[in-house]
């Protein structure tokens, strides 16, 4: 075992263990931010400032009982969440968080700070997050229950037709980017213009961020596009029959996938880590981005309604994917005879 | 050595999850074991150095495709495929799909060992040429263009064919929102789960 072995071990579990982290940081923001938008005091008693809510939460629903209706499928009924689960984990593989590193010198050569350099990071990050589809469709066929169907029929329709724009709109990075690997795509977004603006992809591809951010919000089914999970018409979706820990891995690939998707939006158009002194404290950069594009995540959930479904669809589809589309081409166009 | 295991390891789950496919009698599950065939498939092609080619297999095939597949047996909701007539007489015993069989298997047959025949002459396929985006798209569009093209047209029709089916009479109801049709897809085919409750033990 070398030195650069272990320290890549060390790194995977580490990641692990933030993302845990980053879903229970995600739940004390998210009620913080809607207690604020609402005017309320959000949660106080448990801990300083109501910090230790999340625990409380997680402990609480760990003695939950774990229920299965009778007419459940078995099998898929206890595979669902964890294929959702697996999926958001795994599509952070991929994702780099920040430039090369000696860690103060402890090592000989420097390590990545990334889980697995794959050269076509993107594609991976894109076929992860459509395995994820099956966790709701198939809680939602297993549960033998019309709530959950209908929440997975939404579910998977919704996926399918945002996945469109979200892949047109990625497409238009990787010809400005020039690679598929996220880390390339970064290294590509330092230095600046005019020396102020800094060179990130946000200001070559205004509509690309939108729709990759519309599209995202759509694919981690977060308000307003939270249709599988449609309280006031399906009791709560997908998963309406699920309770206790198997809950809690569906509530918890949520939140990951939503740290993924900013992750990614980061890399792509907010320049990673880039930003002064990126070399020693990068990684803070990336932080400090991908805190906000929660921010904005939990901002939106709290301030817009849910659109109608007809509406969701037709947004989807005579909205976003022309939009996409025409930016995919003049892109493209950009790119041939200005040689970006 | 380690390629070797992995080949193995890949091979055989390909391998069983298809034979799983035809043996299965639910056809969620077949929908399912057809995806973990498509995985190890893609597992293959990692293998052999083509990593876009594995990725796309994934989106293409496990992600998008299979997703629809899964969305229409669900709607069609049929836990088991007609079982009544198949307690008498097994599908595959009936002498017609038995012919049937037999001349595709013989067709399969004689398609591997011609292929394995030729397993030898394989220069004339570039290495690297599936490794790089770049090189995939090169000879796609330059080499291989009419052929890309045909396929588009084809996929073209596929969807105006789809679209020319599934199109409504506009004077029936024109914008009744999807809630309403969901509604209808829910209560015509039951809950929609696994499997009426009295089959079970």
């Amino acid at each position: 075992m070398t030195p650069l072995l272990i320290a890549q071990i060390v790194l995977t579990l580490f990641v692990f263990v933030m993302l845990l982290n980053s879903a229970a940081i995600m739940v004390y923001v998210e009620r913080k931010v809607a207690a604020l938008l609402q005017q309320r005091l959000g949660p106080y008693l448990v801990g300083p400032k109501g910090l230790l809510q999340p625990l409380a939460d997680v402990i609480k629903l760990m003695f939950k009982e774990e229920l299965r209706p009778r007419a459940a499928d078995p099998l898929l009924f206890a595979l669902a969440p964890m294929i959702s689960a697996t999926a958001a984990f795994a599509a952070f593989a991929v994702v780099p968080f920040g430039g090369e590193t000696t860690l103060l010198g402890l090592l000989r050569e420097p390590l990545r700070l990334q889980v697995a350099d794959v050269n076509v990071a993107i594609l991976v990050i894109f076929a992860i997050a459509s395995m994820g589809v099956y966790g709701i469709v198939l809680a939602g066929w297993s549960s033998n229950s019309k709530y959950s169907l209908l929440g997975g029929l939404r579910s998977s329709a919704q996926m399918i037709s945002y996945e469109l724009s979200y892949g047109m709109a990625l497409a238009a990075v990787l010809l400005i980017g020039n690679s598929l690997s996220l880390t390339d795509i970064v290294h590509r977004q330092a230095g600046t213009w005019f020396g102020f603006i800094p060179r990130w992809f946000i200001f070559l591809q205004p509509f690309g961020f939108v729709v990759f951010l519309t599209a995202g919000i759509a694919e981690t089914n977060r308000a307003p596009f939270d249709f599988p999970e449609a309280e006031q018409e399906l009791v709560a979706g997908y998963h309406t029959e699920y309770s206790s820990m198997s809950f809690a891995m569906f509530f918890l690939a949520e939140y990951i996938n939503m740290v993924t998707v900013s992750a990614v939006a980061t890399d792509l158009f907010l320049g990673g880590w880039q930003g002064p002194f990126a070399e020693t404290i990068g990684w803070v950069w990336f932080l400090v981005k991908v805190a906000a594009l929660l921010f904005f995540y939990v901002w939106m959930r709290w301030t817009l309604p849910r659109y109608r479904y007809d509406q969701l669809m037709a947004f989807g589809w005579k909205v976003l994917l022309p939009v996409s589309v025409v930016n995919l081409l003049v892109t493209a166009a950009g790119v041939l005879y200005f040689g970006l | 050595m380690t390629e070797a295991v992995a080949f193995y390891a890949f091979a055989a789950v390909a391998v069983v999850a298809s034979l799983l496919v035809i043996a299965q009698r639910n056809p969620v599950y077949s929908v399912l074991l057809l995806i973990a065939s498509f995985g190890a498939l893609s597992g293959l092609y990692v293998l052999l150095e083509a990593p876009f080619v594995a990725v796309i297999q994934i989106i293409v095939y496990a992600g998008a495709i299979m997703v629809l597949f899964l969305f229409v047996v669900m709607l069609l909701n049929a836990p088991h495929e007609d079982t009544e007539y198949d307690e008498r007489v097994h599908p595959l015993l009936r002498p017609g799909p038995m012919r049937f069989g037999a001349s595709l298997a013989l067709l399969l047959a004689g398609e591997l060992w011609w292929a394995l025949g030729r397993a030898g002459d394989s220069g004339r396929f570039p290495a690297g040429a599936v490794a790089s985006v770049g090189a995939i798209g090169r000879s796609l569009f330059t080499d291989y263009a009419f052929a890309f093209e045909v396929t588009s047209i084809l996929i073209l029709v596929a969807m105006v064919g789809a679209v020319v089916l599934a199109r409504r009479d506009p004077f029936d109801r024109s914008v009744v929102p999807q809630l309403e049709e969901e509604a209808q897809v829910a209560s015509s085919f039951g809950a929609g789960g696994p499997a009426p409750p009295e089959n079970r033990p």
